[in-house]
């Protein structure tokens, strides 16, 4: 018995087995079974899918790498539910590909942020963050302002999002979002896009 | 979680348990055969590896991290659908930290939900508390000592838009403001000549001096009765009107700064500052709290 180590340990084949078994076993009773719970596939009754504005908002966010400072998920501590809101659950990621919850706060969490702040203000303290909030050590971003949204890829996007990640978008809503995109979305700034997207944020919550 | 999945996280996670133990067991000692060697006999390169069982301290270690794991999963969450026997979640840890902190607050915050703002906002204590409210909420627009910023009303000057009575101040946090001033370019006349001849006429409202301008004399006098048209908001005279909160025009405070160009730029295209709603986010405790800090601030 004592010496069986060796079958294992002369045997490559085997041992690349049985590290394949070990590595997922936590794998497989940690993660695998979120597949099938309720509480993380199916998205809560008020979240809403992301017009076309603020799906190219929320990608102008991950280009310019908000999450990098900014998190997207309030934990279920007194003082976060304080600062923040209403701490995160998993219903209101479930159409998030990817989801941006992060993983450091240089800035405040944003999971809350929709309807906090006019979008003068966020014009203003995108622009130049100093104006309004003086001791700000966030970088300006006045480029957005200056920039029209690409809409190139828009209506892949959505699709994608309907078909792939099974988001609740109907054809209808559809051909409206790409009406407008066409329309009074037409000339829209990057700025524009990015706004839309931080005042939605958290509605699902919130209700702003 | 359905029975199945619950069951199989059981399984799995005690198979990883006896997988761990049953290993170790295994490898717990070796044979007398084998202690009787010196080397396990792998040579690389002149070096040999030595045969000995595994360290004890190594070895308690090990049976203390199962233990530790049986332990807790008996306590905590972690078999499947079993709730562990002290029957701990993180929204209850959460709600009794909020618990907590409201049993001790609740007494105090309803406590000075007596007194009326008028009075509250003289307790130091309040005024403290009510420092820490604005830091958290206010402070991202108002400026971290109240003094505003551009399109950011100034909250120490005693100089108001919507009126500086407390139910003015606490209507104001409850359900926010929402400033409507529409592009008046073509009510003013139309042309880049009118927009400058009214913009100097604002300015002339809080600077009479400038009325005895001989350079400016003239586009004053031009803009004079196209004010009607402003004062439908902003009252005859241009003193505004709390209720629409239209600006006082004729006090040398401004919103949005003083220059030609800045009015100029309202005249074109409107202003629109918005207040949000803080009905929502803070009690009805706490925003009496900061409806008297707010009082206060213009009258320390």
């Amino acid at each position: 018995m004592s010496n069986a180590h060796e079958k294992v340990e002369k045997n490559v084949g085997l041992m690349i087995a049985l590290v394949l078994v070990v590595i997922s076993l936590a794998g497989l009773a940690q993660i695998v079974p979120l597949f099938w719970q309720k509480s993380t596939t199916e998205p809560l009754k008020t979240l809403r899918p992301y017009t076309a504005l603020e799906m190219e908002g929320r990608d102008i966010y991950i280009r310019e790498g908000c999450h990098v400072c900014h998190t997207q998920m309030v934990r279920p501590f007194r003082a976060e539910t304080e600062r923040y809101g209403a701490y995160s659950v998993a219903g209101e990621d479930v159409w998030e590909h990817p989801f941006l919850w992060g993983s450091k706060r240089t800035g405040p969490d944003l999971a809350r942020v929709g309807g906090r702040y006019s979008d003068d203000w966020h014009r203003v303290h995108l622009r130049n963050p100093r104006d309004v909030v003086p001791e700000s050590n966030m970088p300006g971003y006045p480029w957005l302002e200056r920039t029209k949204v690409d809409w190139e890829h828009t209506e892949r996007k959505l699709r994608l999002f309907k078909d792939i990640f099974g988001v609740a978008y109907s054809d209808e809503m559809l051909n409206e979002q790409m009406e407008k995109v066409s329309g009074e979305w037409a000339e829209a700034t990057e700025e524009d896009a990015l706004v839309a997207y931080l005042q939605q944020l958290g509605h699902a919550m919130t209700g702003r | 979680m359905s029975d199945f999945w619950s069951w199989y996280i059981i399984a799995l996670t005690v198979l990883m348990l006896l997988g761990c133990a049953g290993l170790l067991l295994w490898n717990r000692s070796i044979s007398e055969e084998e202690a009787s060697k010196k080397t396990t006999g792998h040579v690389f390169d002149g070096i040999e590896e030595k045969n000995t069982p595994l360290p004890r301290w190594w070895l308690w270690l090990f049976i203390l991290t199962l233990v530790f794991s049986v332990v807790y999963l008996v306590l905590y969450p972690g078999l499947g659908k079993f709730p562990g026997i002290l029957g701990w979640t993180q929204e209850g840890q959460w709600q009794e930290e909020v618990d907590f902190v409201h049993k001790q607050t609740q007494p105090i915050f309803e406590q000075y939900a007596q007194v009326p703002v008028e009075e509250l906002w003289q307790h130091q204590e309040v005024m403290e508390v009510g420092a820490r409210l604005f830091a958290n909420n206010c402070a991202t627009c108002h400026g971290a000592n109240a003094n505003g910023a551009r399109g950011y009303p100034n909250l120490t000057d005693n100089d108001w838009l919507y009126g500086g009575e407390p139910e003015a101040i606490r209507a104001s946090l409850v359900n926010g403001r929402r400033g409507m001033m529409p592009p008046m370019i073509a009510a003013v006349g139309g042309t880049d000549e009118a927009v400058r001849d009214m913009a100097l006429y604002v300015q002339s409202l809080s600077r009479p001096a400038l009325r005895d301008d001989p350079t400016k004399a003239e586009a004053i006098a031009r803009a004079e009765p196209r004010f009607m048209m402003c004062a439908a908001c902003h009252g005859a005279g241009g003193v505004g009107n709390p209720m629409l909160g239209a600006p006082n025009l004729t006090d040398d405070i401004w919103l949005y700064g003083s220059t030609l160009a800045d009015i100029e730029e309202a005249i074109r295209q409107g202003r629109g500052g918005v207040m949000p709603a803080f009905g929502e986010v803070l009690s009805a405790e706490r925003i009496h709290v900061l409806t008297a800090y707010i009082y206060g601030l213009s009258r320390q």
